[in-house]
């Protein structure tokens, strides 16, 4: 029991640190930075794959995609309201300048990047992450990207030896090209979506791992994504392979400086899973939200998609989001191999005027795969927050079943939670279940609580985390704390 | 310790109290009573500050504050205590997180140290044991899927803990049977001191043959219509409240 304390202990004494300012993350790194005219056309696709030495198929793909692209609409199913997007006012690719020869080391890469990081709190200095051991704090490696392009991976050389790729995307084109040919685009083809497709022609940078088999990653890979340049959207692919047997946890963690105007995030990230395999995938979502009275933010349309191929295959979706002025986000699984299973757990917060349509897609195809989907939804101020999810069950797919748990949390009168859980079952076998519920911060909570002497602001704080403990348990240790603090910082203002 | 003087409280347009005097002296414990509806928790809810009760005249003077200037949690860091009638869920918060919380958040405002968690479980254990408590209320979120008398033995858990100057037991028996009622009487006589005083609100005599009380006080239709010792609640035990309307 006492070391249970000692860890909500701690933990507290990090939240409060982290709640000094509400979007801390919100300053500008003035850096010289190489960035293309606003604009979009087959000229910028060449330049950009030009720019990174791309080869000729890899150019093919994102012409083809490009071409998809022109031929499809914006998506308007989701409850939300997207003003609408120049997307030639938009440039597609900026890089510090200082990264155009690519920094070996960690000792080449610009200071001023390192600082923006150390701001951040992002660890990316080996030896300093390698003293942290001692303080307990886990090992993590790191890969940066920044705007367009990667700036540096850590702990490479570590990973390399127990055969763990890890790098940009940019140099697993050039160092691991078969890898990259036989999986990219497998799970998210280019026509999937209007997002995906203008991803996939425009894509800059990201991240790659492949984990080869029966290997279990030494320790746990991170990406952190950073959009700097005004009027730059940040379109980065992650793709993760695990091969049969193999075992990784990634983390994934995004801010942005505070803006006016909006910018548009466009991902794409595909995983794969081959037999006995596991993927955890974890995301703190922190986009700059836009202000008080909605103006600015980012916009995050992103497609995340896990293929579960082999036979009991695993695969952990956990995502914790906070920020962006509108999210549109659906990581999904597809249950292919026999006994496979997806989960999905979900926190998404809403607070003044944020909108977010989140949820996720479950596909069941093989024999006996398990789904499980918990949903966090919160929403304050005079946000919309929306569970979409689709749990399919198809004709063979003997003896699968889904747990689906759906709750929002709604604080204060001019909020909105809504809830489209579609299901599709065409196996008699399958078992489904089906649970949702709606709740109000209640003004008895408040009392009760006040009566014993915490503060308002406290409470509430303390309930949402009740409330989202389920999901919470789910995160890494450090990114759980990181994610509480999230939460605290992005309910200011929504009480009293 | 408490001096209430002339209160009028309403909620909505429905006037509750009406000009209710009470003087209470460090150490003294005083049952109120009464039929439904004379606003015997209401007098609770004045005292603990809840916003939906209007407090339109009168004063209260606690320990030579002006009470109703304070705030709930200042009222709560002051010393008072209000163990609920329908103690409230908190799914998800763990019960000794929530009260380590609270208990902080008091000090704090006393300008005492924190607590840091080993200091508080040491605390904690020794209250648990005092109270003849078992620990497993502990480790589970806070009166969430509690029976009725484990919320109530929680609160006089809570209470031990965060140590009041004056605490208010609003209908703690209503729902318990007879053991669970002797455990939290138990409680609340581990708790008495001459320095802390109670306000004993309670329908039934049975709970003051356990906790017994220096003054018994009848609060009808918002006013404090008799005052007594112990035998009052006997008498009213027989006589029903009846003789009020004559």
């Amino acid at each position: 029991m006492s070391e249970q304390i000692e860890a909500v202990e701690q933990e507290n004494a990090e939240v409060h640190k982290r709640i000094e300012q509400t979007y801390k993350d919100g300053f500008v790194t003035d850096i010289d930075s190489d960035t293309f005219l606003p604009g979009l056309n087959e000229e910028v696709i060449r330049a950009i794959s030009a720019k990174k030495e791309e080869p000729q198929w890899l150019l093919d793909w994102r012409l083809k995609a490009y071409a998809k692209w022109l031929t499809m609409e914006q998506p308007n199913w989701a409850k939300l309201k997207i003003p609408p997007i120049d997307f030639d006012a938009i440039s597609y690719y900026s890089s510090p300048k200082s990264n155009e020869n690519a920094p070996e080391t960690i000792d080449d890469v610009d200071p001023k990047l390192l600082e923006t990081y150390a701001k951040l709190g992002v660890p990316l200095h080996e030896q300093e992450i390698l003293a942290g051991v001692k303080t307990k704090k886990t090992q993590v490696a790191v890969d940066v990207v920044f705007d367009s392009v990667s700036v540096t991976t850590t702990f490479k050389k570590e990973l390399k030896k127990a055969g763990v790729i890890f790098c940009s995307f940019s140099e697993a084109v050039k160092d691991h090209p078969d890898l990259v040919k036989q999986y990219l685009g497998k799970v998210v083809p280019i026509g999937d979506n209007f997002f995906s497709a203008l991803n996939a022609a425009v894509f800059s940078d990201g991240s790659f791992v492949y984990i080869p088999k029966n290997t279990r990653c030494p320790m746990e890979l991170s990406t952190y994504f950073r959009i700097n340049e005004m009027n730059t959207g940040q379109f980065e692919r992650t793709l993760i392979i695990a091969d049969d047997g193999a075992e990784v946890s990634y983390l994934e963690g995004c801010t942005a400086p505070m803006r006016d105007e909006n910018q548009l995030h466009a991902a794409v990230v595909e995983l794969f899973i081959l037999n006995d395999a596991k993927i955890k995938y974890s995301t703190v979502q922190n986009w700059y939200p836009g202000d008080e009275e909605g103006k600015g933010g980012i916009f995050n349309f992103v497609t995340k998609r896990a293929a579960c191929n082999g036979n009991n295959a695993k695969v952990s979706w956990t995502q914790v989001e906070t920020g962006s002025a509108i999210t549109w986000k659906y990581p999904s699984c597809i249950l292919r191999g026999d006994n496979s299973r997806g989960e999905f757990y979900s926190v998404a917060l809403t607070n003044n005027y944020q909108q977010a349509d989140t949820g996720t897609k479950m596909i069941h195809l093989g024999k006996n795969t398990k789904s499980t989907i918990i949903s966090k939804g919160i929403s304050a101020g005079k946000s919309h927050n929306t569970y979409r999810g689709l749990v399919r069950i198809s004709k063979r797919a003997e003896g699968a079943r889904n747990h689906t748990q759906c709750d929002s949390l709604l604080i204060g009168k001019n909020c909105g939670a809504h809830t489209f859980p579609y299901i599709e079952c065409g196996n008699s076998t399958a078992q489904l279940e089906h649970e949702a519920t709606t709740s109000k911060i209640s003004e008895d909570q408040l009392f009760y609580c006040k009566q014993r002497g915490i503060s308002e602001e406290d409470a509430t704080s303390m309930i949402v985390d009740g409330f989202c403990k389920e999901v919470f348990k789910e995160l890494p240790m450090e990114f759980a704390v990181e994610a509480k603090a999230l939460l605290d910082i992005s309910l200011e203002g929504a009480v009293g | 310790m408490l001096n209430i003087k002339n209160i009028h409280a309403q909620v909505g347009d429905n006037k509750i109290l009406k000009g209710l005097n009470l003087e209470i002296k460090p150490g003294e414990v005083h049952a109120i009573m009464g039929p439904n509806g004379a606003g015997k928790s209401t007098l609770g809810n004045v005292l603990a500050g809840m916003e939906k009760v209007e407090v339109t005249e009168g004063s209260v003077d606690f320990l030579g504050k002006d009470l109703l200037d304070l705030e709930i949690e200042q009222r709560a860091a002051e010393g008072i205590f209000l163990a609920f009638q329908y103690p409230v869920e908190i799914p998800g918060v763990n019960n000794m997180y929530f009260l380590r919380a609270a208990l902080n958040a008091q000090r704090k405002y006393r300008g005492e140290k924190e607590m840091n968690s080993s200091e508080f479980l040491k605390l904690v254990r020794t209250k648990i044991k005092q109270m003849n408590m078992r620990d497993d209320l502990l480790r589970r979120p806070v009166n969430e899927g509690f029976s009725g008398g484990e919320k109530k033995r929680n609160e006089i858990f809570q209470m031990s803990v965060l140590e009041p100057k004056l605490a208010v037991l609003d209908e703690t028996d209503s729902g318990l049977d007879i053991d669970a009622l002797k455990i939290v009487a138990e409680g609340v006589n581990q708790l008495r001191n001459k320095d802390r005083s109670f306000i004993v609100i309670t329908h039934y005599q049975r709970l003051l043959d356990y906790i017994v009380p220096d003054y018994v006080h009848v609060l009808a239709d918002g006013k404090i219509v008799r005052s007594g010792d112990k035998s009052l609640a006997l008498e009213l035990e027989k006589t029903g409240y009846s003789w009020l309307e004559d």
